[in-house]
């Protein structure tokens, strides 16, 4: 479990992080989402004890991160942003030194390094220094080394940045396969990430919480939700028949591909007159879809919201 | 093994030897002492069985080569971001500062220790004071270690290892020659004798001269542990205050 409440830090005038309070509980997959400077590796810095609060706290599982840093620590598994390690060390010593330190021994350390090794795929280069390695083994390495432990809460800043569709794919299973029973923080600047691994999503900008939610929610807050979509053989055509449609606020056409997209009046769903109409009328569509909403556009009029709220 | 300081100290004396860094300082700084003594020192000309020039020269090469030691302990870390991993792994950052420091002093006495074909050397050719010996030994790695000490938390105030070079070698420098004769000689004409006289007990040089005649002063023992004490105390101050800078 997590707990931050009023977490701040501030250097000098600017507040970084200022007075962000949640709580995540066993089970969630919790993704932060935010742009870049938003305070995101910051309030996942502090939470891993490394950056200390202006004010506020912060608790691993029960554990204050400043008054028993060790306790906190020892239940924490932490990627840092860009996954630093000790490039002269070989994958093997270096996972060994974390092992150390984690203070595990005997079959259960076996156990755990043969785990991460395998579900990692770092086989192949364990005798290799670290240094050596391309951006996609090294943020491996850093992921490895975060869940060596089996910790029960998991912190990962951007943990597939720099990896290929593939090892995305893998990361994304081992976090969901981890996700059962452990309290998981994950950062991300990739939304479609956040459908694949997560269970509930904050949006941060300026220091500041601005959406809590689940991500189907924030996809409901998209205009775009219980839209439809399609492409039709006879773009004007289609666009007029959808127009006459009663519960239809406003038919867009996307000036690239000519794709229609009929939205709904508030509180309506429009997805079946829409395709009695296409029927009635004979209209050939190559393809009609129901949108669920798109993360992307909600994301950018919350935070851009944000930003122009704080402008002078 | 369990114990943190044990496993990081490990690591890092380790890490000193996965690079060339490590060989090639070890020769140049076994070069160097041999080239003082032989040349300088005029080991051979003399014809005592002593290691005395040996141990003279010993505070100038420090000056130089400890330096280069300690400039990379914390400045790396901060540079390459691994102080993160490192602090957020269930370690005390003092328990952090301490196996680093005690890896690059180990480091130190390494270099220190392979000069021992000298101390065969002098007593194949003649029946020098062993005892003598010895404790100049003991000073020298005393005073590697109050250096090292002092680079160690400098190294934490910048994540540059050039500025961490030359802060330390000046700030050794000032340690040293505030014990200097030339100094202490210099300072006696304008300052009361109290004022040099605490200027002087506060000098590297004046208490690694001391060690380095054979006496082991129970003061001179005090003096390095509360200066290596001190500053490697300093290092986490600094590195708690800067490291996420």
């Amino acid at each position: 479990m997590i707990e931050t409440s009023n977490l701040s830090k501030r250097y000098g005038p600017i507040a970084a992080v200022d007075g962000i309070s949640f709580k995540v509980e066993p089970g969630q997959v919790l993704g932060f989402l935010g742009p870049n400077g938003a305070g995101k590796s910051t309030t996942m810095k502090m939470i891993a004890g490394f950056v200390t609060p202006t004010s506020g706290t912060a608790k691993v599982c029960g554990h204050d991160v400043e008054t028993q840093p060790l306790e906190a620590k020892r239940a924490l598994g932490y990627l840092p942003e860009g996954a630093p390690s000790y490039g002269e060390m070989t994958v093997a010593r270096f996972l060994d030194f974390v092992a150390d330190l984690r203070g595990l021994a005997g079959d259960g350390r076996k156990q755990r390094i043969g785990f991460v090794v395998e579900h990692l795929s770092l086989a192949g280069v364990m005798q290799q220094t670290i240094e050596t390695l391309s951006k996609g083994f090294r943020r491996r390495v850093g992921l490895a080394q975060a869940i060596l432990h089996d910790p029960r809460v998991l912190i990962l800043d951007e943990p597939t940045d720099g990896l290929d569709p593939n090892q995305k794919h893998e990361v994304r299973t081992l976090i969901n396969a981890m996700a059962k029973d452990r309290t998981i923080i994950v950062s991300t600047h990739i939304l479609e990430e956040v459908h694949a691994v997560c269970n509930r999503a904050i949006v941060i900008a300026r220091g500041r919480i601005l959406a809590d939610d689940t991500p189907e929610k924030l996809e409901a807050r998209s205009r775009y939700h219980g839209a439809v979509s399609l492409t039709a053989a006879d773009t004007g055509a289609a666009r007029e028949a959808l127009a006459r449609i009663a519960d239809v606020a406003s038919v867009e056409i996307d000036p690239q591909d000519q794709r229609i997209t009929a939205f709904p009046r508030e509180g309506r769903s429009v997805f079946a007159a829409v395709s009695q109409v296409l029927r009635e009328q004979n209209i050939a569509v190559s393809e009609v879809q129901l949108e669920r909403g798109r993360l992307d556009e909600v994301f950018r009029s919350i935070t851009r919201g944000a930003a122009a709220e704080a402008r002078p | 093994m369990s114990n943190p300081i044990a496993i990081i100290f490990k690591r890092e004396l380790a890490s000193y030897f996965a690079t060339p860094v490590a060989y090639v300082f070890i020769v140049i700084f076994l070069v160097l002492a041999g080239a003082f003594t032989f040349y300088l020192g005029s080991f051979y000309e003399r014809g005592q069985a002593d290691l005395y020039w040996f141990f003279f020269f010993h505070p100038w090469l420090y000056l130089l080569l400890v330096p280069a030691i300690s400039m990379r302990l914390w400045s790396e870390e901060r540079k390459s971001g691994s102080i993160e991993l490192l602090l957020t792994l269930p370690v005390t950052m003092l328990q952090a500062v301490v196996a680093k420091f005690l890896a690059a002093w180990a480091f130190a006495g390494i270099a220190l220790a392979l000069t021992f074909p000298i101390w065969i050397t002098v007593n194949y050719l003649g029946d020098p004071d062993n005892g003598v010996i010895f404790a100049a030994y003991i000073g020298s790695l005393l005073m590697a270690g109050a250096i090292l000490a002092v680079g160690s938390c400098l190294s934490a105030l910048t994540r540059n290892q050039v500025i961490a070079f030359v802060v330390t070698a000046v700030v050794s420098l000032l340690l040293l020659l505030a014990g200097h004769p030339m100094v202490i000689n210099f300072i006696g004409t304008v300052l009361p004798q109290v004022l040099v006289d605490a200027i002087a007990s506060l000098s590297i040089w004046t208490h690694f001269e001391s060690i380095r005649k054979g006496v082991i002063d129970l003061r001179d023992i005090v003096y390095f542990a509360l200066m290596i004490g001190f500053w490697v105390y300093a290092s986490a101050v600094v590195i708690d205050h800067k490291k996420a800078d």
